[in-house]
């Protein structure tokens, strides 16, 4: 399967199934469009009622370039995966990585919070430190021979638990050596308790930190305002600054939601990137249709055409030695994932669980609240395998949709979460996720054609 | 210019014989949390 594009200038071919990328010129790519069901001859025809002042040499040598690269599997492969190298049902799978729902509670009253400020549609609470510990003696015992394991510090806003944090990273560190294990300790905050002592403390500790925030101070504080109304940005972004400088070499990432009411939303990237930040994330909001700030259908050309602008934008920072990484167009063409790793989705429900303050674990951290998927707990286990297994299946070659879509080996079947909020049921996709990220993709491609130069 | 640039050829095939080793991060513990991202992960096991 090959798909092509045209994009800010670049004829684009990706073939699906190897993975290869190519920019032609016009005749090349004019020859990929009808080359699988046409002759030689026939093609020869085709373009030269298109195209003046063609030979018939330059098009037969373009076309027997495009037969070379087929020759050569970069272009119109088979999907040779599906059968050769997964048994999905068979498959063993170990747990690597906890979202730990530090606090089911907030500080803020985010308007789009999946998390319905902090609380999953439950009561507030902390998790305790008995219970966190007993949280990573679980994802130990429960990783097989995984080295790598990761712990995301979650909400509501998991600073208002901070101390736990901070002992559970030290329980951690403490069962490395035996358990030959390796924490990657992440946190996700809204900022609003950030101070020095536990900016030191993550760029210890933390190997990744998600700050979030949307950008622009008047579409920030629109949707993140404090309980009483009052917006954050003010009181974040002095605190996100310095802790962005101070990690240095270290990863981060200010992040935030686009939503509506911000469409042009690349003027909250620029205005993150002119503070400063050079790891910005800014993601659509999922919410259901009925809510004002949700992404109607009629946004999605507009949406995909902001994205246009913001790919222009980042190849011109990048060009003038000022380079932004967006999160969302990252695409590592030669070290990426295996296709392993591609063809097993997410891995919620399967190697990536959430616990809740009490110890309930759940496929990940967008189900908690919805008992139906409790799996189980930190002190017993896993106790519905039915489910787990479920989530196990949950891969392209088991979406309908996805299989003849030319992004399933970028998305890998897209978020169960989302899919069960729009269709009920993990086995569907989010369509109106689909199309940006295919749209995304396209643009990530794009960059990469466009910084080759 | 020429015909045809090839930015990336035929890698995903090639992970077929030393991929599936697990070790590389879980896409929603980069920086998502609401979208799925598995493409734009790194392989831990170059």
């Amino acid at each position: 399967m090959v798909h092509q594009y045209k994009n800010n200038g670049y004829n684009m071919v990706l073939d699906v199934c190897s993975g290869s990328v190519h920019v032609v010129d016009d005749l090349v790519y004019d020859i990929i469009e009808v080359y699988e069901n046409h002759t030689k001859a026939e093609i020869v025809e085709i373009i030269k009622n298109k195209t003046e002042n063609l030979s018939d040499a330059e098009i037969e040598e373009a076309y027997d370039s495009v037969t070379e690269l087929k020759k050569n599997g970069m272009l119109f492969t088979e999907d040779v995966y599906r059968d050769a190298i997964i048994d999905f049902k068979k498959r063993k799978t170990v747990v690597k990585a906890l979202c730990l729902h530090i606090a089911h509670d907030c500080n803020l009253a985010c308007k789009y919070c999946f998390a319905e400020e902090g609380e999953y549609k439950g009561r507030r609470a902390l998790m305790s430190y008995e219970v966190g510990k007993q949280a990573l003696d679980f994802l130990i015992e429960n990783s097989g021979n995984r080295v790598n394991l990761e712990v995301d510090f979650f909400g509501g806003e998991p600073l208002m638990n901070f101390d736990v944090v901070k002992r559970l990273v030290e329980y951690g560190r403490s069962r490395e050596k035996e358990a030959n294990k390796k924490f990657r300790f992440t946190l996700t905050t809204n900022g609003i308790l950030l101070n020095d002592e536990i900016m030191e403390f993550a760029n210890k500790e933390m190997a990744n930190v998600v700050l979030s925030i949307d950008g622009r101070k008047e579409i920030n504080d629109m949707m993140r305002p404090a309980r009483n109304g009052q917006g954050s940005y003010d009181i974040i972004m002095p605190k996100f600054k310095k802790f962005a400088e101070m990690r240095g070499d270290k990863s981060y990432y200010v992040r935030g939601t686009f939503t509506h009411y911000n469409l042009d939303f690349s003027e909250d990237v620029k205005e993150l990137a002119d503070n400063g930040f050079d790891q910005i994330s800014i993601e659509p909001v999922v919410a259901d249709p009925s809510c004002d700030y949700a992404i109607k259908d009629e946004d999605i050309d507009i949406i995909c055409e902001e994205y246009d602008k913001l790919a222009k934008y980042l190849i011109k920072r990048h060009k003038e030695g000022k380079p932004v990484n967006f999160f969302h167009f990252m695409i590592d063409l030669t070290g990426g994932p295996c296709v392993y790793k591609r063809l097993s989705g997410c891995g919620s429900g399967t190697e990536y669980l959430a616990v809740t303050p009490w110890g309930d674990l759940y496929p990940c951290h967008q189900f908690v609240g919805n008992e139906e998927f409790k799996v189980g707990d930190v002190f017993n286990g896993i106790e519905r395998p039915d489910i787990t297994d479920d989530f196990k299946l949950c891969n392209v070659y088991a979406k309908e949709k996805c299989r003849d879509c030319f992004a399933r080996f970028y998305c890998s079947g897209g978020c169960a979460a989302n899919s069960y909020q729009f269709h009920g049921n993990i086995f569907d996709v989010y369509e109106t996720g689909c199309k940006l990220e295919r749209k995304r993709i396209e643009c990530a491609l794009m960059i990469k054609a466009a910084l080759s130069e | 210019m020429e015909r045809i640039k090839t930015l990336t050829n035929n890698t995903l095939k090639n992970t077929m014989t030393k991929g599936g080793c697990g070790e590389c991060q879980t896409s929603c513990q980069s920086a998502c949390k609401t979208s799925c991202t598995v493409g734009n992960q790194s392989c831990e096991n170059k």
